[in-house]
């Protein structure tokens, strides 16, 4: 059982702050690392996987630290982000030379159990210059799990993966999650990240912004306010019915304004609203024209994160 | 120190790109080069030293010890593929000395193996002898023996070089380029003490100890050469150790 422990770490370059104060503790199980891109998700990888140091704080893998300390592979997995691999190699040999370097007793046999693993048997004998990306991602995996590692970090590893491969990686992270270690993987995709982890970090800006059970942080994703605008044939009469009807309060609708470019309305149940808002037009005889999310980007549910 | 899955990776890597055709190409020009004047020149006279002293020295080897010394670590950083050796707990020390070795192998198979076979086929040099004497011969034997122990130091010393430089920046191969035409060729025509930090004129010193001959002058003796060959060697090795074992992944700033 490893735990890693980041305690007050910043990273600057220069001037520019891409980790500001992180303190977390990831205990084994599976752990998903979410934030929009640029909030300094694989600055928190790279530092922890050794590949970076701390500006300031401190950061261990067990009872070591990872900066200049290869010694710590040997009992971590490292899947990077960047899609680099040694594309002369079949796959098969790759995973068989990872083994080698962990120097394996019999890199042949541990080569082939990973490769079954991660369902990549039938093609690890083409050169991985003619993988798809996702089998590339899969192939990387096979490698950071050749040495049956405690701890395994991930950065966005179902990039470029296919839905039935994203599955098998999350049954399998999910595996070996429950088998006691300690699983570290960043993303950007909301839905990856509840599907997969009972326990999620969320960084924005370089801060964190929200650290502990997932459907706790999803509760308060889910009833921040949402801000639709809305455009029909009489605003006038559909803002008054908005606000004042009985759909209201089903919708959870908490204020209408009226503007030149339509209904600006904020409502706290995203499904509920865009339900009834249709059924309110039609049996009032308005014609709705459009009905937009002002903001629903990522980014924006992590600053209401950070704000709350 | 030296890791035999590395080695295989970085050779299956320098060899598989295009750029290894370019290994070939100036050993290739020595040795046509080499043939033509041969067939066209009578014996007894001074262009072997100058073909294989100059053109080996100040292009042949440094122009091949580039290409392959920042191939060997520098390109598996530039595509960030360095990163799956490196999560590995293969020392850092390890994975510098093992391209070193194998950059210098094959430095050694595609310059001073060429230089070698060159001079054998120039038939040995010639110089100056004393008074009305003419020209003395320099024998076959002697003379490529003397190029190719001048050949193997400078692809030993160039390539723990052009190693620490991929490790040190991503423009390894231009800063390459600047030494060797801009510090060796153009300013120790002009100034001197530049040939102490020369890596061309350790090698043309240890061959002109080896075979006396003035167009193989380096300006610096054996003694010289050999002694600050060692240092710039070991120096280059352990600043590539040091850097490697420092090497960092850069993340995105928020």
């Amino acid at each position: 059982m490893t735990t890693i422990e980041l305690r007050n770490v910043s990273r600057w370059y220069g001037n520019v702050v891409a980790v500001n104060d992180v303190t977390m503790s990831i205990e084994p199980g599976v752990t998903g690392l979410l934030g929009p891109n640029g909030a300094g998700k694989s600055t928190i990888m790279h530092m922890i996987a050794g590949f970076l140091p701390p500006s300031r704080g401190e950061l261990t893998i067990g009872p070591g630290s990872s900066w200049r300390n290869p010694a710590v592979y040997r009992q971590v997995g490292l899947v990077p982000e960047r899609d680099s691999v040694y594309a002369f190699l079949t796959g098969e040999q790759f995973v068989v030379s990872t083994a080698k370097l962990h120097e394996l007793p019999d890199p042949a046999a541990a080569a082939a159990r990973a490769i079954a693993l991660l369902d990549m048997a039938e093609a690890a004998n083409r050169k991985i210059a003619t993988y798809s990306k996702g089998m590339r991602q899969r192939i990387k995996v096979a490698a950071a799990l050749v040495h049956d590692p405690e701890v395994l970090l991930l950065d966005e590893p179902f990039n470029g993966m296919d839905p039935r491969q994203r599955l098998h990686m999350m049954d399998l992270l999910d595996k070996l999650g429950s088998e006691g270690r300690t699983i570290l993987f960043s993303s950007h995709i909301l839905e990856e990240v509840e599907r997969l982890s009972g326990t999620i970090q969320v960084v924005v800006a370089g801060r964190l912004a929200a650290s502990g059970d997932f459907r706790a942080i999803r509760r308060l994703m889910t009833s921040r306010p949402h801000v639709f605008t809305v455009r029909s044939s009489d605003d006038r009469l559909l803002a008054s019915i908005l606000i004042g009807g009985t759909t209201a309060g089903r919708s959870a609708v908490t204020a209408v304004e009226l503007t030149r470019a339509g209904l600006q309305v904020r409502t706290s149940d995203y499904g509920a609203f865009c339900r009834d808002i249709a059924v309110l037009a039609r049996d009032h005889g308005i014609r709705l024209r459009e009905v937009l999310p002002a903001d629903e980007s990522l980014e924006s549910v992590f600053a209401y994160l950070v704000a709350n | 120190m030296f890791n035999t899955t590395v080695a295989w990776i970085t050779l299956r890597a320098t060899l598989s790109r295009r750029r290894a055709l370019l290994f070939a190409l100036p050993a290739v020009i020595l040795i046509l080069l080499t043939v033509a004047l041969k067939a066209s020149h009578p014996p007894m006279q001074l262009w072997p030293s100058h073909v294989l002293g100059t053109f080996g020295f100040s292009v042949l080897i440094p122009l091949t010890a580039l290409i392959i010394g920042t191939s060997v670590l520098g390109a598996e950083i530039d595509d960030g593929s360095i990163i799956h050796l490196l999560a590995t707990p293969v020392s850092r020390s390890a994975v510098v000395m093992t391209k070193f070795v194998v950059a210098t192998g094959l430095t050694v198979v595609f310059a001073a193996v060429p230089e070698l076979i060159a001079a054998l086929i120039s038939g040995g040099g010639s110089v100056p002898g004393p008074g009305d004497a003419g020209l003395v011969p320099i024998g076959a034997g002697t003379f490529a023996v003397a190029l190719f122990t001048g050949a193997l130091a400078c692809s030993v010393i160039y390539n723990a070089v052009f190693v620490m430089v991929s490790t040190a920046t991503t423009r390894a191969i231009a800063v390459g380029l600047l030494y060797v035409l801009v510090w060796e060729v153009l300013l120790s025509n002009f100034v001197s003490g530049v040939k102490l930090l020369s890596v061309s004129h350790y090698g043309l010193g240890i061959a002109n100890g080896l075979a006396s001959d003035p167009a193989l002058e380096a300006g610096l003796g054996v003694l010289t050469s050999v002694v600050m060959g060692a240092i710039v060697t070991v120096v280059a090795l352990a600043l590539a150790m040091n850097l490697l074992s420092s090497f960092t992944l850069k993340g995105e700033p928020a």
